[in-house]
């Protein structure tokens, strides 16, 4: 075992039956004292199955296991993943309360059911995009409640100008995305006026499954010069589908996420979800060792941020990749 | 003992919507699949109204309001246009997943912050779970009251027989096209203020909150007539109430028992499938003894 001094502060009183059943002789008084890791027991609430929100929950373990904190050895991890299945977030989140030094929520609805059923635990968001649209924070800077987070808000301004810098004789950007997701639209609405500012025309379609995205695409590829899309699940899942029209119709696609752009989009700056997973590992042991309160703990936004390029795409498009960089 | 409390408080909010899917059921023989579309409808008319300020108990009956006039819609595609009732419910589900998105304006309105009816009991000293529990009782004891006097009435009456004997009913008189427009509009409603309940305890609306509302719905309906068959019309309310109960309460012990995330919705249905087997079960562990008792005489 690693030994590290500790200033450990008195975490709400919780004595966790897991943590007692690890615990060799080692009262379970929260008393403060510098001794080794004790247990700690994490809550893990994912609203679905997806690749970034997996992501981000992989990189938030690993950032804790290198912090010494050992699943199995001295950290319980308490993980639920409702599969997209409103029903069973709320029986989730009375399950993980209570229970855990601090909860981590991914995805907008994990989160809100978290609030709801408690008001006390500590809790974590990471992969939502607008905490104070969702009712999860009162102010970005000063959360004032037990809940904060990482936004995965990603620079929509620099995604636009980057289009544009790809398509410089544009006159009219498309932007696709489903319109039952709540973040997409954020996006969509921002990605909107930052293409307006610019005195370019925009034209919206929205899909509501994966089966309507040929068809939609299809449509919007005839009337646009290049298309924009935010981090939309649904369009994630359908970026080969969408990239091969772009390619039909020579269009450039800025999608919001690196992920997309693999599967099929030509560039784009974003976000990594496992370095934003780990810098909400980072904001989880300021609670943990150093007793921070989240209600004064600022919402943070990804510190990492990449230029990614789909070479294949872009030689496609007779764009040398070469000449693709991030606009002043 | 929390999870128990907390299968109880949670299936008596979706007992509602149960009930609602339960007279579909026996007043048109087919699931309804308006519900897919009516309970998040309800959801977004109670957080909308919620948000602009006003009182919960009125967003929630504006909630049921709206779900009635979707059951009008539904009602009159299927009577006076004979589209079949599976085809109608697909069709009314479709229009309001869009009229949905228009009222919320968004995909997600949170209610975290808003005057709820939990929240108004909690000011009274409630504990969270107790209000919840306060707030299902309630709601579900007035249903179960007003359906029970509804059909005792005349128009009650007709429309229970115009689901027993179609051909028969209107042989009597009865206009079983109005009576079926009655029950979709019933129905939507009730499953619309169970969306709006729903909405209020998870602490937000959200678009994709009907998928699956009517797997829920039936599995509650199913249970009920699995532990207790063969009653009059208000014990079979109270039944399914309690099938409800029952089956949040199999689903939370799935999630309880440590099954792999993965295996979460493998699970639910194993044990559901169980559940409704039983029937069967009991009758040829029935047979089997008459079987054996005879070779033994």
């Amino acid at each position: 075992m690693r030994t590290r001094e500790m200033k450990k502060k008195v975490i709400i009183g919780l004595t966790t039956v897991t943590a007692s059943l690890l615990l060799v002789a080692c009262g379970n008084t929260s008393e403060t004292g510098d001794s080794e890791i004790e247990n700690v027991s994490i809550g893990i609430l994912q609203y679905m199955e997806h690749d970034s929100l997996t992501r981000a929950r992989e990189g938030f373990v690993s950032e804790l296991e290198e912090a010494d904190y050992i699943e199995g050895e001295n950290l319980t991890i308490n993980y639920q993943n409702a599969q997209g299945d409103q029903a069973n977030l709320q029986s989730m989140s009375e399950s993980l309360v209570g229970e855990n030094e601090v909860i981590l929520s991914i995805a907008t609805p994990a989160a809100q059911s978290l609030a709801t059923v408690t008001q006390e635990d500590p809790i974590l968001f990471t992969a939502v995009t607008d905490p104070v649209d969702a009712g999860l924070v009162a102010d970005n800077e000063a959360p004032g409640g037990n809940v904060t987070g990482t936004s995965d808000m990603v620079p929509i301004e620099e995604q636009v100008a980057l289009l544009l810098s790809l398509a410089q004789d544009a006159e009219t950007i498309g932007i696709i995305y489903n319109s039952s997701e709540p973040n997409s639209k954020i996006q969509a609405d921002l990605a909107q006026e930052a293409i307006e500012a610019e005195g370019l025309e925009v034209k919206i379609l929205t899909v509501t499954t994966t089966n309507d995205v040929q068809q939609v695409m299809t449509t919007l590829a005839q009337e646009v010069d290049a298309v924009y899309i935010p981090t939309d699940n649904t369009l994630a899942s359908t970026m080969p589908t969408v990239g091969e029209i772009a390619l039909e119709y020579q269009l450039p696609v800025v999608p919001g996420s690196a992920e997309m752009v693999e599967a099929g989009g030509l560039a784009t700056y974003g976000i990594n979800y496992e370095e934003l997973g780990r810098q909400t590992a980072q904001m989880a042991l300021q609670i943990i060792e150093d007793g921070a309160d989240p209600a004064e703990m600022p919402v943070e936004t990804s510190n990492s941020l990449e230029l990614v390029i789909n070479e294949e795409v872009a030689e496609s498009l007779g764009i040398d990749p070469e000449s693709i960089v991030l606009p002043e | 003992m929390d999870i128990i409390l907390s299968s109880i408080s949670q299936g008596l909010l979706w007992s509602v919507m149960a009930i609602g899917v339960y007279l579909t059921f026996r007043i048109l023989d087919i699931a309804d699949l308006t519900a897919e579309g009516s309970f998040p409808l309800g959801a977004a008319i109670c957080s909308i109204t919620i948000v602009s300020g006003m009182s919960p108990l009125i967003a929630s009956l504006l909630a049921m309001v709206g779900g009635m006039l979707a059951g009008i819609v539904s009602g009159l595609l299927h009577t006076k246009l004979k589209i079949p009732a599976l085809l109608t419910g697909i069709l009314t589900m479709t229009a309001l997943y869009s009229i949905n998105l228009r009222i919320m304006g968004q995909a997600n309105v949170t209610l975290l912050g808003q005057e709820t009816l939990m929240r108004s009991l909690q000011s009274y000293g409630l504990e969270n779970r107790l209000a919840v529990l306060v707030v299902g009782g309630i709601a579900v004891g007035l249903v179960i009251l007003v359906l029970y006097l509804f059909f005792s009435t005349e128009i009650g009456l007709a429309l229970r027989s115009t689901g027993d004997n179609e051909d028969m009913s209107e042989a009597n008189g009865v206009h079983t096209d109005t009576m079926k427009i009655i029950g979709y509009m019933m129905c939507n409603g009730l499953i619309s203020l169970s969306g709006a309940l729903i909405a209020q305890n998870n602490g937000y609306a959200d678009i994709s909150m009907g998928i699956g509302t009517i797997v829920i719905g039936l599995a509650s309906v199913i249970i009920g007539e699995v532990i207790f068959h063969n009653l009059s019309f208000a014990k079979r309310l109270v039944t399914i109430v309690i099938g409800a109960i029952v089956y949040r309460l199999i689903i939370d012990l799935v999630l309880q028992l440590g099954v792999e995330p993965q295996d979460i919705k493998l699970f639910s249905a194993i044990i559901l499938a169980i559940a409704l087997s039983t029937p069967l079960l009991k009758k040829k562990v029935k047979k089997a003894k008459r079987i054996v008792g005879r070779e033994l005489n």
